[in-house]
């Protein structure tokens, strides 16, 4: 899933001041999974607006709700009859999501109110650790499950590099090296032949904005 | 001849190589780059210039190379992948040989938080094994990364490292069989301290023929003090520093320890002149150039051939 932190308070308040009527909008996917941007979280940031505008006397109206999802057109469709309401939006979903809204209400002014991190997995209640950079070109076949692009804070594709350190990154005891984890899982399989070959020069996908169309669908996306 | 130089013609010819390292300056001082150069000439066959070394901004390695070029020294131009990406690097590469640059050491670089830029991007658009393959296909057959014909191909010596003393062990000399695939010409390695490991790792290449197919040069350091070599032990990842090579640091007069610190660099230079499958030094004295005709006297290298 996609993992977010909720921005600095003293940020979005900052960005919100010149503002009186504030819808917050949270998103129940993967930010309510990762508690930074579900039904709960916009509860509370609101209360903390709420109560740091009236101590500055600068009071704000403040609206909460929260979407099943906000990188689905569908589901902003929901805002319509409420939107013209407010001043502007304080979107707690992902990147995806905020410019997914900002786009649907062009007219109104939209502000992230989390950093989008990564995607990630969960290690543990609130404990999250990011897995994929979506490179486009998953090596994970030849890389015993392990993403060398992730996971080695070089993202090399060849093995190690010298830095690497009974087991440990160059950046951090903290950190594990990743080459040697995929060493160690590739040799208890028995499968060590994988990363002897050389891999060449990658040829990158994220380096522009992607789209994707799945099989079946292309007649769709033409319609509109 | 694959480019030509120097350095390739002295080990081409059978001769026990011994090369030098000297890092480009945080400012703009051609005089130290040029003072520097003058305790390595006549003394090494071919001077290593640092790329960023420890992620810490310096003059550009290319144009420290030149100004050595300039003072009549060979530079071996190191790159790291930290810092470019491939269409950099291969203008790099070009603009160096046009000015003389005939051998390269491909790198990956340290992180950039280990330097003065620790917010910085790290590029790492290729990896150091991919560009060793690069630089090869660009002097081999004379194709850009791209796939692309160059005009003139640039003809590099191809250098890369080479760490025997990280684990798992078992790996290492697996890593030498990959970069010789890729294309590379010689290893300098990183500092040995460890012998019992190095002798180890060289009769596993030469088991696997693997020192037939490249040249191997051993990286010595020389240990100016006890807080230099606890701290190589430490704090270097790596590195393998055995507790008897403090002791024995230990056991000396304070003021003569850097002098066993020679000593001991030397003994060790004696015996990669013996070993097989090592074909010659590469002496990495750290803002100790100045000791580098002391170090090569005693080591007995001297006078570096003439080919």
């Amino acid at each position: 899933m996609i993992i977010a932190e909720r921005k600095p308070f003293d940020e979005i308040k900052t960005m919100l001041k010149d503002y009186k009527k504030v819808l917050t909008v949270g998103c129940g996917t993967c930010v309510a999974v990762c508690l930074a941007g579900g039904e709960k979280e916009v509860a509370i940031l609101n209360a903390e607006l709420n109560m740091a505008r009236k101590i500055d006397g600068n009071p704000i109206e403040l609206g909460a709700t929260t979407l099943e999802r906000q990188c689905d057109m569908e589901f902003l469709d929901e805002l319509e009859n409420v939107v013209d309401e407010y001043d502007a939006l304080l979107s707690m979903a992902c990147g995806a999501g905020v410019q997914f809204l900002a786009e649907r209400y062009p007219n109104k002014p939209v502000f992230p109110a989390v950093n989008t991190t990564c995607i990630g997995a969960n290690k543990g209640v609130g404990w999250y650790e990011e897995k994929c950079r979506s490179c486009g070109n998953c090596v994970l076949g030849y890389t015993g499950g392990i993403c060398p692009v992730t996971m080695c804070a070089k993202g090399l594709y060849n093995g190690p590099c010298g830095g690497t350190d009974r087991g440990k990154c160059e950046i951090s005891q903290d950190q594990p090296c990743a080459w040697f984890l995929i060493h160690e899982r590739l040799a208890a399989q028995g499968r060590l032949d994988l990363i002897m070959e050389f891999q060449p020069i990658t040829a990158w996908q994220n380096q522009k904005p992607r789209t994707l169309v799945q099989p079946g669908y292309e007649k769709k996306k033409e319609a509109g | 001849m694959k480019s030509g130089s120097n350095l390739e013609k002295v080990l081409e010819a059978g001769h026990f190589a011994f090369t030098g390292e000297l890092g480009p300056p945080r400012g703009t001082g051609a005089k130290e780059v040029k003072e520097k150069a003058q305790y390595l000439k006549g003394n090494v066959d071919a001077v290593n210039i640092t790329d960023n070394q420890t992620a810490v901004v310096r003059m550009s390695s290319w144009a420290a190379c030149l100004l050595l070029i300039q003072e009549g020294l060979e530079p071996n131009f190191q790159m790291v992948c930290r810092d470019r990406n491939r269409l950099a690097m291969q203008a790099d590469i070009l603009g160096g040989y046009t000015h003389g640059i005939r051998n390269m050491l491909c790198l990956s670089g340290d992180h950039c938080m280990f330097g003065d830029h620790p917010d910085a991007m790290g590029v790492f658009d290729i990896d150091s094994m991919q560009l060793i393959n690069m630089v090869k296909n660009m002097r081999d057959d004379g194709k850009f990364q791209s796939g692309t014909d160059i005009e003139d191909p640039p003809k590099i010596f191809i250098g890369a490292a080479a760490n025997p003393f990280a684990e798992p062990y078992e790996w290492r000399v697996h890593r030498l069989a990959k970069k010789i695939n890729a294309g590379v010409d010689f290893i300098q390695t990183q500092c040995i301290y460890n012998m019992d490991r190095f002798r180890k790792w060289v009769q596993q290449a030469n088991d696997m023929g693997l020192t037939e197919k490249v040249y191997i040069l051993a990286g010595v350091t020389p240990m100016k003090n006890v807080g230099m070599a606890r701290y190589m032990q430490k704090k270097v990842p790596g590195i393998e520093v055995p507790e008897e090579l403090i002791d024995r640091l230990k056991g000396v007069e304070k003021k003569k320890v850097a002098d066993e610190g020679i000593k001991i660099a030397c003994e060790q230079i004696e015996e990669f002149k013996e070993l097989k499958g090592v074909h010659g030094v590469h002496l990495m004295a750290i803002e100790w150039e100045h000791k580098v005709p002391e170090i090569a006297e005693l080591a007995k290298v001297l006078p570096r051939p003439k080919v």
